[in-house]
């Protein structure tokens, strides 16, 4: 049964993943871009910070940093009279109303907690990646547009809503697109992050440890489970790609663009 | 610093088996973490290597099999790299490892394939093939019409025609998202332990034994930046190594027209 929900977890993750990765790519990429001088280098440094290390090992890393974060800053909060160091050799230790979710807590606060921090931390590294994208978007909106809205009198913020952002989508989408195809693919590894998806169940199906030297009287049956995980993964790219080509055309409509343009001579 | 040395000469091949047997179990010295991970990386590099080295050769291919015009030869390698690029890296290797297993019930020939070093380069291999195939599909749609029509006007077809003119160019357009492909790949070989490739004897890779230490330590701070480090350098060696072929490609060029080798960052693959 846990198996089946596997997949659902996957489709949640991913639909809470990618609007919250756009948020945080939005404002990262309008905070680069930001005349106030920490702000743009808060942006810019977020960018650079998180496009620069390198994928499975920062997923490893950054799960375990986050949640000794929090805890360290619960312990910080909540135990004052705690004395003794919390990093002791090679053990953290927090005091237990710091830990985090606390461990008399039910079984589903556990889960939904690694499950929200996975979350997170996919929408801290991709949310990145969204906000080189959408910067590089909104350079590209033809600067005409923008002075055309100065000289109508609006103030930055005005243009800025009214015409940078709904122009900014069709410079944008192309990379979007790709991210949400490497995000697609990223799923599996939620079980890096102690989540139980579908690979997490691959792995405890075929959870022998030393399986090279193990062979099976039965038919082994794990190939065609994974055969089928592969073919899922093909037929959601496959979808994927018809639907954001739509989007594509349906973005591209009446742009300044040479895309635009071809679309209004074909009428 | 003795001590140092002793323990690069015990784990500095442990990865393939030489020295020391067994691991270290407690009191871990920085020494020992960045020798066997160091050590581990000689199978990152060894995949790495093997895999671009052919996979360069595939790729071309599947390059110009996507471009032919006989349907018999572009449909094949449209659906390969539709096949490698769709789908995660990770499922992938799943896959190759559980059907190398019940291939060799059927004959003990695929015994060396359920191996890493066998199994995981091909997966590696067809994966980068597929990924730097369509690199070099995209060079070769946009290589300038000019210099194809002045090879034509020169009398140069067929097999001459592609090696002087077409192939150079392709590879000239195509470097520098190759170099990126190139380094990309490296940093995949980090997932061959960690999925169904059995590590045998705790013959592993440098992440194997970077999770080795943090399981052990319950402290990620220390093994993971040294995991790192060594990509970091890893990947500086690959950048100066492309650059050097970038510079022999783009030698005919005037100045402001070579392109350039830049470092874009990507996620798994």
């Amino acid at each position: 049964m846990g198996f089946y929900a596997s997949f659902g977890t996957v489709l949640l993750l991913l639909a809470i993943t990618a609007p919250t990765a756009l948020a945080f790519g939005f404002f990262g990429a309008s905070s680069a871009r930001s005349n106030i001088a920490p702000l743009r280098w808060i942006g810019k440094g977020y960018i650079a910070i998180v496009r620069g290390v390198p994928d499975i090992a920062f997923f490893l890393f950054f799960i375990i940093a986050l949640d000794q974060g929090i805890e360290y800053l619960r312990h910080k909060a909540l135990c004052r009279d705690w004395d003794q160091p919390i990093r002791q050799g090679n053990d953290f230790i927090v005091c237990d109303s710091a830990k985090m979710p606390l461990s008399s807590a039910p079984q589903w606060i556990h889960e939904s907690y690694g499950f929200s921090l996975a979350v997170l931390t996919f929408a801290i590294v991709f949310g990145a990646f969204a906000a080189n994208v959408l910067f590089g978007a909104m350079r590209a909106v033809p600067r005409a547009q923008i002075e055309t809205a100065e000289a109508y009198g609006m103030t930055p913020r005005q243009s800025f809503r009214r015409i940078l952002v709904p122009q900014m989508w069709v410079f944008a989408l192309p990379g979007l697109s790709n991210l949400w195809m490497v995000l697609i693919k990223a799923t599996p590894l939620l079980f890096l992050l102690g989540v139980e998806d579908i690979v997490y169940w691959a792995r405890e199906l075929g959870g022998t440890k030393t399986t090279r030297f193990t062979d099976y009287p039965h038919g082994d049956w794990r190939m065609w489970y994974f055969l089928f995980l592969l073919v899922f993964y093909l037929a959601f790219t496959k979808v994927s790609e018809i639907v954001l080509e739509r989007l594509m055309k349906r973005l591209t409509r009446g742009q300044a663009t040479s895309g635009g343009e071809a679309q209004r001579k074909a009428i | 610093m003795e001590e140092c040395l002793q323990t690069i000469t015990d784990y500095g091949l442990r990865s393939i088996g030489v020295g020391q047997r067994l691991l270290p179990k407690e009191d871990f010295t920085l020494c020992e973490q960045v020798t066997l991970i160091g050590s581990g990386m000689i199978w990152n590099i060894y995949f790495g290597i093997v895999a671009l080295l052919f996979g360069f050769v595939f790729a071309t291919a599947l390059a110009l099999g996507k471009a032919a015009q006989n349907p018999w030869l572009r449909k094949p390698a449209e659906w390969f790299i539709f096949l490698f690029r769709g789908s995660p890296l990770f499922i992938q290797f799943f896959f190759a490892y559980f059907l190398f297993l019940s291939l060799k019930g059927v004959s003990p020939i695929f015994d060396a394939f359920t191996a890493a070093w066998l199994g995981a380069l091909i997966v590696l291999f067809c994966n980068t093939s597929a990924y730097t195939g369509e690199i070099f599909y995209g060079a070769l749609l946009s290589i300038p019409k000019g210099d194809v029509e002045a090879a034509d006007a020169y009398g140069l077809t067929g097999w001459p025609r592609f090696k002087r003119i077409i192939w150079p160019t392709m590879l000239r357009l195509a470097w520098p998202a190759y170099t990126n492909e190139a380094i990309f790949l490296f940093h995949a070989t980090t997932l061959v332990f960690f999925t169904g490739f059995p590590a045998w004897q705790q013959r592993g890779d440098a992440l194997y034994y970077a999770n080795y230490f943090a399981d052990k330590t319950f402290n990620p701070f220390v093994p993971y930046p040294i995991l790192a480090g060594f990509f970091i350098i890893l990947t500086l060696i690959v950048i100066s190594l492309f650059g050097l072929v970038n510079r022999r490609l783009n030698k005919h060029l005037p100045q402001e027209r070579r392109s350039k080798i830049k470092y874009r960052p990507t996620l798994i693959r």
